[in-house]
């Protein structure tokens, strides 16, 4: 087990550059990771503006960015999915939330390795400047999707975007996968070996649960895209054809032949399921965290939301066909990977029905990290239910590439996960800083966002089922679809709306950190080891003791208790419930 | 019980060699580190190996997924423009077989080296504490430079593996010359990439032990690195094997 003097054999760092540039403090590398995502997050929704407006005004000419051309939408779509999806939805629930709060709530203090750990965030941002890189060379971002469908992205000939600025997307992403397995291994074995005295793998909140699958995930299935990168990267500047077969670009046969476009869709897949996973997972785990300290009741069935995230992670890895079911594959594999994705809503539903368990009969404090792991709730319902549907080959053929499928994502994925890092930045803020964040504002931006995501998204499955393909940039060029431009009108009035919600968000952020009322060491009465210290944590996390562990995680309501609360650091015993 | 450990601050390690007379530092239980401030080496080195055990997973899941690329491409057929019909056009690569056999050999070679390098050092570790007692003599162990070694038979085994692109490129593969000649390519070099981090760290390795860092410490990097270059063998067998019984 670990003990402060084992991994903290020197005092905490001096010089600013010890102290906030190369620290190896888990809680500075975590706000670091945090902070990156909040720059990717406000990056990647200006661009989708920037989407949303040229679908209803695609002639426009916008201030600074120009027209926008169908080859730029093309871009603007990539890089946007791209930036949220790795440099917001992978970073910011499991390596922002994850490195600040694992340690602390295993009672451990730090992770087990602080270099690589301090190297892997550092390894992230390199990632992130080099994507972004791609906007300012010649050619700009490339335009073949968040996807990088090959061939498009395998040859440099196939748009504007697709010579310099695809190969730093190609670069980043391969870096970011190097800077993502570092982190998993840092999870990993914190999990394993760093947890304190009494703080068994079945004591531990769900948090922590959801950051240790999630990290085996991550392990499994970045090694697959970092290979899938390498050999794009060999195919566009070698002359390879791991996945270019003979082709014709503009008119002009390519030197090229024999590869598979199918064995990028697989190796990207292969990733790209168990990426979606990573992207919610933590959230879910956030979610249990804040419904159970909010609604004073532990969360219901521990152990079956403990296998529910393992079930999520091992099936996660059997499914990736399911992407592909428009590919020209054999309809029994179709079958075998439908069969598989829908065993996946089980457990899905026993978390759900879970969460609503917990709710049941409590006594809820609707505090703005209440709002919005309500709301993640409602959402997840919401995005998953399109995922049956999605599921099934038959259904899959009108629905594949059209806005149903993006509806589908994005519930889930763009709002439900997001609303667990809105969650937890409301629920460990005070923790954090040191300070509370206003109410009145959290509750604002609860309601315009939740309003507002409900009106931008929910159209996108009628939208899908009318036959609106995704991706396409010039909506009045296509006959068929000038009946649907006042659904898009509509979502993208919300997206105005909801965009606009964001910044109260970030004033209240901010203004808080400085300004806000200073909170108590556990302002929200819970249970969990984090609450038990010091706010902020001092640098060993624990001031020079280890903690000792005697409860689980959700000892709410307990008979007989003192408090309606009982901490897991609180040695007075509790009769068996 | 409840028990609070108190805060000790931490005085840098000495090593076996001269100064006090330490405890074993593998002994007494998980609490080793807290009581005198000697840093728990046995727990940080059961932590390291934890941490390989876990890191060799995706490197694993790596060169899986290039092997099943190789495996279903061999089998592939692609469309001949000319003929406008389905052809399998896998044409085996000659392998420089001599020369490949020894860079295994020479690898096999380090995999015994790096093994005898980490007994080496896990008996000075252990030994460490005996050597301070005043008086006790282990006489004068051989101290055969094993890391060294490893190190020069990496090395040897990387530069034979340079020749072997070179008589690829002589007998006309190169690595956009055909599916199966890219795959070679690509498995040859991504194993080496691989390698060559091993030896970087074996070097470091090699020349912490220059700067007197304790011996505990060393030996749980040459520890974890020698298990990795086990690793690291059982690959190339395996990437060998492959190219050459699926060629």
């Amino acid at each position: 087990m670990a003990t402060s003097a084992t991994i903290h054999a020197h005092a905490a760092p001096q010089g600013f550059i010890r102290k906030y540039i190369f620290s190896l403090d888990h809680k500075v590398i975590g706000l670091q990771y945090y902070f990156l995502a909040l720059i990717a997050v406000f990056v990647g929704m200006f661009l989708s503006l920037l989407m949303r407006i040229h679908l209803i005004w695609p002639t426009a000419v916008l201030p600074l960015v120009g027209e926008i051309k169908p080859e730029t939408y093309l871009s603007l779509l990539t890089m946007h999915g791209t930036i949220m999806v790795f440099f917001v939805l992978t970073t910011a629930p499991q390596s922002g939330f994850g490195n600040y709060f694992l340690p602390i709530q295993i009672g451990a203090p730090d992770m087990a390795f602080p270099v690589l750990n301090m190297l892997s965030f550092w390894t992230t941002f390199v990632a992130f400047v080099v994507m972004i890189a791609a906007f300012f060379v010649t050619g700009g971002a490339p335009l073949h999707g968040w996807t990088g469908y090959a061939p498009l992205s395998a040859l440099t000939n196939t748009g504007p975007g697709e010579q310099l600025g695809a190969d730093l997307w190609v670069t980043s992403i391969a870096v970011f996968c190097i800077a993502s397995l570092m982190g998993a291994l840092n999870f990993i074995t914190t999990t394993l070996d760093l947890r304190a005295k009494g703080m068994t793998m079945m004591r531990m909140p769900l948090t922590c649960w959801a950051w240790f699958i999630t990290a085996i995930l991550g392990l499994l299935a970045f090694g697959v895209l970092l290979s899938a990168g390498i050999l794009l990267l060999l195919d566009r500047n070698l002359g390879t054809s791991f996945y270019v077969p003979l082709v014709v670009v503009n008119g002009q046969v390519m030197a090229h032949k024999g590869g598979s476009p199918l064995l990028w869709q697989h190796l990207f897949w292969f990733f790209g399921h168990p990426e979606v996973y990573i992207a919610i997972l933590p959230s879910m785990g956030v979610a249990s965290q804040l419904l159970s300290t909010f609604s004073r009741k532990p969360i219901f069935g521990y152990r079956a939301m403990v296998y529910a995230i393992m079930a999520i992670g091992i099936l996660g890895f059997v499914v990736w066909g399911h992407h592909m079911f428009m590919s020209g594959m054999s309809p029994y594999s179709a079958f075998a990977f439908s069969i598989m994705t829908m065993a996946i809503g089980v457990p899905s539903a026993i978390k759900t029905f879970n969460w609503l368990g917990t709710l049941h009969k409590s006594k809820i404090r609707f505090y703005a990290p209440m709002l919005f792991a309500v709301g993640f709730v409602s959402l997840f319902v919401s995005g998953g239910l399109s995922g049956p549907f999605l599921a099934q080959p038959v259904l899959d053929i009108p629905l594949h590439d059209t806005y149903f499928v993006v509806g589908h994502f994005h519930l889930i994925m763009g709002v439900a996960s997001i609303f667990g890092i809105f969650g937890a930045t409301y629920y460990w803020f005070p923790k954090m800083f040191g300070r509370m964040m206003n109410e009145g504002l959290g509750k604002l931006h609860f309601w315009l966002t939740f309003v507002g995501t409900y009106a931008i998204f929910m159209p996108m499955h009628y939208l899908g089922m009318a036959g609106h393909p995704r991706r396409y940039s010039q909506l009045t060029e296509v006959a068929y679809l000038h009946n649907l431009i006042p659904v898009q009108t509509f979502m993208t009035y919300a997206a105005f709306i909801t965009i606009a919600a964001q910044f109260i968000f970030l004033i209240n952020l901010f203004w808080s950190m400085f300004k806000g009322p200073k909170a108590s060491d556990n302002p929200w009465e819970a249970t969990t080891l984090e609450w038990t210290t010091a706010t902020p944590p001092p640098h060993d996390n624990f001031g020079g003791h280890t903690p000792v562990v005697y409860h689980g995680p959700y000892e709410y309501g307990v008979p007989g208790a003192a408090k309606d609360y009982v901490m897991q650091t609180d040695p007075t015993p509790v009769t068996a419930h | 019980m409840a028990s609070l450990s108190s805060t000790v601050p931490v005085k840098l390690p000495e090593t076996g060699q001269g100064g006090g007379v330490h405890p074993p530092a593998y002994g007494g239980g998980g609490d080793g580190g807290g009581g005198d401030g000697y840093p728990d080496y046995g727990q940080r080195l059961r932590r390291a190996r934890l941490g390989l055990a876990i890191a060799l997973a995706p490197i694993f899941m790596f060169f899986v997924s290039i092997t099943s690329a190789y495996i279903v491409r061999q089998g592939l057929p692609t469309l001949d423009d000319k003929t406008n019909s389905y052809v399998h056009d896998w044409i085996p690569v000659q392998l420089p077989l001599g020369l490949l056999l020894v860079n295994t050999g020479l690898l096999a070679a380090s995999s015994i080296t790096a093994e005898l390098s980490r007994r080496q050092i896990t008996r000075q570790a252990a030994l460490a504490p005996v050597k301070s007692i005043p008086g006790v003599s282990l006489g004068d162990e051989r101290r055969l430079p094993w890391l060294y070694v490893t190190v020069l038979l990496g090395g040897g085994f990387l530069a034979g593996q340079w020749l072997a692109w070179q008589e690829l490129a002589t007998r006309g593969f190169y690595i956009a010359t055909s599916a199966s000649s890219s795959f070679v390519y690509l498995l040859t070099a991504a194993h080496g990439v691989h390698l060559a981090g091993g030896v970087l760290v074996l070097l470091y390795a090699a020349t912490i032990s220059l700067l007197n860092k304790p011996v505990e410490a060393r030996r749980i990097v040459v520890d974890v690195t020698a298990w990795y270059w086990h690793f690291m063998f059982l690959l190339w067998v395996g990437i060998f094997a492959l190219l050459w019984f699926a060629r």
